[in-house]
């Protein structure tokens, strides 16, 4: 299927080279233009509450907006380039390990949304992808979730963002090996290996170069328009703590020397459903007040990783004791990342 | 002209069933609408990402919600 008609849209192609010098230009100039707000013209001190609370919201949300803007377009662009049936594809045949590592990978660029879970799974199972293989694959795809890589970026740096990918990959590849090794085929639901999947006739979508820069920008639209409001409510409470509460307040309940801190973490974050725009901000502020990096890392992979609405979709396909089997091995491994990065930092 | 849309209820499929009875509404075509949410059904159709649009049993859409222009042009092309 061709677009025709947004051949003839030229400016939307040479606008983002437009655009790109205005955000540059925006994005070095944010602090000085917050201080100069902030203290200039509301005529606020340092070290006041409200100054220090106004300034972290004034400064923090624009640069986060600025961020998730900018690499979610180009996010838009390159998952153009793969869809849930070529990955099927990739992965038809695969030996486990192997199989799960690839899983893992096009788990993180695959566009998914978790109302497509049965239809994916479905999809996997009957082409023949090995059940561990495919859960590698629903484990990545929620867990190393854009939004959080860009926020951790704004507000931790590279560093931290490479650990969330590497040991949220490292769950997804294990774990699913692992339920590939205990052969749970018989735990998933009967009428699934019934059922007959039938060809897919529609023919694979032509794209040209501008259409997928369309996609860039309804990547922004979609996804920007929806979690702003998230992003605003969690650098507002984010703001909030940063002025108001002590210093090393969350140290004593989730500081390093709390080791049970940890589990109850991950017991709290897995029924808890936020969107990874909401708790990325709220996980700086308890590492700000205390909090160790290995016990907010593994609240935040708890929460967007594993959640009560996911298990409820997933458990029409899979019966209760995979489920089970399933959180608990996920589980397991956040709760050893969360021990091991309080045991190296 | 018989057209199915394939979803299990999620916020997307409401969307483009609305927008479907809409864009043929708009461009005057007579067209039976029903929508699948049989998740047996909607695997026949090999589709591995929902919302899906049949038109007479052909998956011309399958994932995303079009724009209305979009939309009437799919339509339009398979009519």
């Amino acid at each position: 299927m061709t677009i025709d008609f947004f051949k003839g849209n030229k400016g939307k192609i040479f606008l983002p080279l437009v655009l790109l010098p205005v955000w540059f230009l925006l994005y070095h100039f944010l602090q000085p233009l917050t201080d100069w707000l902030v203290f200039s013209v509301f005529g606020m001190t340092k070290g006041q509450h409200l100054a220090e609370a106004l300034w972290f919201f004034i400064f923090e949300f624009p640069k986060v907006m600025l961020l998730l803007t900018l690499i979610i377009f180009f996010i838009g662009i390159i998952r153009t380039y793969f869809t849930p049936e070529r990955t099927r594809k990739a992965l038809e045949g695969k030996k486990t390990f192997t199989g799960n590592v690839m899983a893992a990978l096009l788990g993180i660029v695959t566009p998914f949304c978790s109302c497509s879970a049965i239809p994916l799974f479905l999809g996997f199972v009957e082409a023949g992808v090995p059940l561990g293989v495919t859960f590698s694959f629903l484990i990545s795809s929620p867990m190393i979730n854009e939004v959080a890589i860009i926020l951790l970026y704004g507000m931790f740096g590279w560093k931290v963002v490479l650990i969330y990918i590497g040991t949220g990959l490292a769950i997804a590849i294990l774990a699913g090996w692992i339920i590939g090794l205990l052969k749970l085929e018989h735990w998933v639901e009967d009428w699934v290996y019934k059922t007959k999947v039938g060809q897919n006739l529609m023919e694979e979508e032509k794209l040209n170069f501008s259409d997928r820069i369309k996609f860039g920008y309804e990547a922004v639209r979609d996804i920007v328009g929806k979690v702003w409001i998230y992003v605003a409510l969690g650098i507002a409470v984010g703001a909030g703590a940063h002025g108001y509460v002590p210093q090393e307040f969350m140290a004593a309940l989730m500081g390093k020397s709390a080791w049970y801190s940890v589990p109850l973490s991950v017991l709290i974050g897995i029924p808890l459903y936020s969107n990874a725009a909401g708790i990325v901000p709220i996980v700086a502020v308890l590492i700000e007040k205390g909090a160790s990096l290995g016990t907010a890392l593994a609240f935040m992979m708890a929460v967007i990783g594993l959640s009560l609405p996911e298990m409820v979709i997933l458990r029409k396909v899979l019966k209760l004791p995979l489920i089970f089997t399933f959180i608990g091995i996920v589980g397991t491994g956040i709760m050893i990342v969360g021990f091991l990065f309080n045991w190296i930092f | 002209m018989e057209i199915k849309i394939l979803g299990t209820g999620c916020a997307n499929c409401k969307t483009l069933e609305k927008a479907t009875i809409n864009a043929l509404a708009e461009m005057n075509i007579a067209a039976d609408v029903e929508k699948v949410e049989d998740i047996q059904k909607i695997m026949s159709y090999g589709i591995m990402r929902t919302p899906g649009l049949v038109i007479d049993g052909k998956v011309v859409l399958s994932g995303r919600v079009p724009n209305s222009t979009e939309l009437k042009e799919i339509i339009q092309k398979h009519q």
